[in-house]
């Protein structure tokens, strides 16, 4: 079973933080979520691997404020 | 499904008093049927034709309250045409294997159902359930075993350890009939789940239907058409279908707060397909509206009552597995009961009924609820990500994969324990467990036939020809290829990855329950012991 990786895995964190922002910036607030969703879903797709897309889903509830 | 509106009945049938209604004692049948919609009538069919008296009770003296069902699929065909009914829905129908998805103004997926050829039976076909049922009625009718009782409506159920004892009403008042086995086919509200205090549960969704049936002169294509938030139907879905008769079916999507009696205003539902329809004419031939449910009894045998069909178990239309997997529930159903009737097999298998139909339940009440949570999103998030998906899908074809407007009827597969689970490796497309698949065959005369019609209604053993002449066990029939049946076309060797020796065992209603490199007539008599219920654990 694949492991979802939570290590940091960018050279450039900061630039790649910056190229999602920079994404959202213009956009209001559902125009943003519907942005998100479709985000989601190509990445989702190219990870590809239901082990890792239900590891991913849990950390992302896990953390939720 | 809770419908509304205008009921027209197409066909009408006469009451008649029964004999059994003078008999100061309730008189006894071996099998009572409860209901003659397609899945009552389709039970009674099979019965009958393997033996086993059946009388047949509804409370109506009609049939065609509107069109209702509507996709019958290949295996519901092929059922069908195991009860003699088959061909007939077949040519009447519309064929169809190709579905289309629109999402605003454009195509963004396209699916085709039956790829591949040499199958008797297409993909789908199109027909009003009532023509349906007219055709199994008139099946019905040639059939010495089995008769419908019009207008006979059952009110009251009591079982002891040997029967089942019913109160029934007519238009000549009351009177009680025993059976040793009690069939409910009677429908999603069904009577029998009332009396017997079975829960019914599952999900019902918070959105409604508008169903039109129109008369139109169109040249649309024979596919199914699906439309999310079209241009004609301000951001609700709409789908169309071709039937016979030169009759369409519009659903449109008409959300959970609007009211079913100014919907179906004729005027109010010219308005909407006048948008779509861009001033071609046509008549309205039947109007409904519906709400729709996901759910099932616990079990589907209560000791001597068995419940098929939408009386059993709910699904919402998309993906038309109502209709056709209640037959299915009657396909399952007969031999099992007429072995038991026969006393060739122990009361027990009937459990597997149970097993096997509630796997199949489950199947299509998952397709079915994700099929409507797609189409009827649940929250705010839940809708973005259908809506991403479909942007998505405009694009790229990972995201056309997840579009979800119906994922149709195919046959069940069964993880049961009537199986002989494989030793030797196959290939091919046919799978322990699920239906043999059919093949263009040709037989000893010469003669172009379809390998299901060459199937007897008891086991078959087909046997691949080496020249050895496999002696089976009584009562099953044997069919070897190369000799009875010959495979020209090649198509039976790749669908059943078959080698000279080869055997296959299928049960009664054509599933595959086990295969053998080579006979060997013990295997085969424990492999028919096993699907027979007799050493099952
Ligand atoms: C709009 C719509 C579209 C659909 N589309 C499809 C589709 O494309 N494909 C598909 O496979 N399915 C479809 N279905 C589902 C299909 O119509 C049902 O699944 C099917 O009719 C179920 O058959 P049944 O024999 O179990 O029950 P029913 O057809 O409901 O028959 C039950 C019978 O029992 C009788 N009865 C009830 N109570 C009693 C009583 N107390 N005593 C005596 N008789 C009684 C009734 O009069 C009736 O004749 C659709 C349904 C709807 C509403």
């Amino acid at each position: 079973m694949a492991d979802l990786d939570t290590s940091s895995r960018f050279d450039n964190p900061d630039a790649a933080f910056q190229l999602v922002v920079d994404a959202h910036r213009a956009l209001d607030a559902e125009a943003s979520a519907e942005f998100n969703a479709r985000l989601v879903l190509l990445l989702a797709n190219h990870i590809g691997d239901m082990d890792v897309l239900k590891q991913a889903v849990e950390a992302a509830a896990k953390t939720a404020r | 499904m809770v419908e509304t509106q205008q009921r027209q009945s197409v066909f009408s049938f006469g009451y008649s008093r029964s004999a059994d209604q003078d008999s100061a004692r309730p008189v006894r049948h071996p099998v009572i049927i409860v209901g003659a919609g397609p899945v009552g009538l389709a039970a009674g069919i099979d019965l009958a034709q393997r033996g086993v008296p059946v009388v047949i009770l509804d409370d109506a003296d009609r049939i065609g309250e509107g069109s209702r069902g509507l996709c019958y699929s290949k295996r519901c065909l092929e059922v069908l045409d195991t009860l003699g009914a088959g061909e007939a829905v077949a040519e009447k129908g519309v064929e169809w294997k190709v579905g289309k998805v629109y999402f605003k103004d454009r195509e963004v997926y396209e699916f085709d159902l039956l790829p591949d050829a040499g199958h008797k039976m297409p993909a789908f076909v199109n027909l009003q359930q009532y023509y349906l049922e007219n055709y199994l009625v008139e099946r019905v009718e040639q059939l010495d075993e089995v008769t419908v009782r019009w207008r006979n409506k059952l009110t009251g159920v009591a079982q002891d350890t040997d029967g089942v004892t019913i109160d029934i009403e007519t238009p000549d008042g009351p009177y009680q009939l025993r059976a040793d086995w009690l069939i409910a086919a009677d429908g999603a509200n069904s009577t029998l789940r009332k009396l017997m205090d079975i829960e019914f549960v599952g999900e019902t969704f918070r959105d409604q239907f508008l169903i039109a049936d129109i008369k139109m002169d169109a040249d649309f294509p024979a596919v199914r058409r699906f439309w999310f938030e079209p241009p004609f139907h301000d951001g609700q879905s709409t789908l169309l279908h071709k039937q016979p008769d030169g009759v369409w079916r519009v659903d449109f999507q008409i959300g959970w707060d609007a009211d079913p009696k100014e919907e179906t205003k004729p005027e109010k539902v010219r308005a909407r397909l006048d948008k779509m329809m861009e001033g071609r004419p046509y008549e309205l031939e039947w109007l409904s509206v519906y709400t729709f449910q996901c759910r099932r009894n616990e079990r589907f045998v209560y000791d001597r009552v068995i419940f098929t069909g939408d009386a059993a178990h709910q699904v919402s239309p998309f993906g038309a597995r109502g209709a056709n997997s209640g037959i299915e529930d009657s396909h399952n159903l007969a031999w099992k009961l007429a072995l038991v009737l026969k006393g060739e097999a122990p009361a027990s298998l009937l459990e597997s009924y149970d097993l096997e139909r509630i796997q199949a339940a489950e199947t299509n009440i998952g397709h079915s609820t994700r099929s409507t949570d797609f189409l009827v999103p649940k929250s705010p998030g839940d809708k973005r990500l259908r809506d991403a998906v479909l942007d998505l899908a405009v694009e790229f074809p990972f995201a056309r994969r997840m579009v979800n407007s119906g994922r149709l009827h195919t046959a069940a597969h069964y993880d049961s324990p009537l199986s002989t689970p494989d030793t030797e490796d196959f290939g091919g497309t046919a799978k322990l467990g699920d239906p043999a698949p059919d093949a263009p065959m040709t037989d000893a005369s010469g003669k172009d036939v379809w390998l299901l019609n060459a199937l007897s209604r008891d086991f078959t053993l087909l046997h691949v020809t080496n020249g050895a002449a496999p002696n089976v066990p009584e009562g099953v029939s044997l069919i070897t290829i190369g000799e009875d049946l010959k495979d020209k076309s090649g198509l039976f060797a790749k669908r059943y990855d078959a080698m000279p020796g080869a055997c296959y065992l299928l049960r009664p209603d054509q599933y595959l329950t086990a295969r053998f490199r080579s006979f060997d007539r013990d295997r085969v008599e424990a492999a028919i012991a096993r699907a027979k219920g007799a050493t099952h654990g």
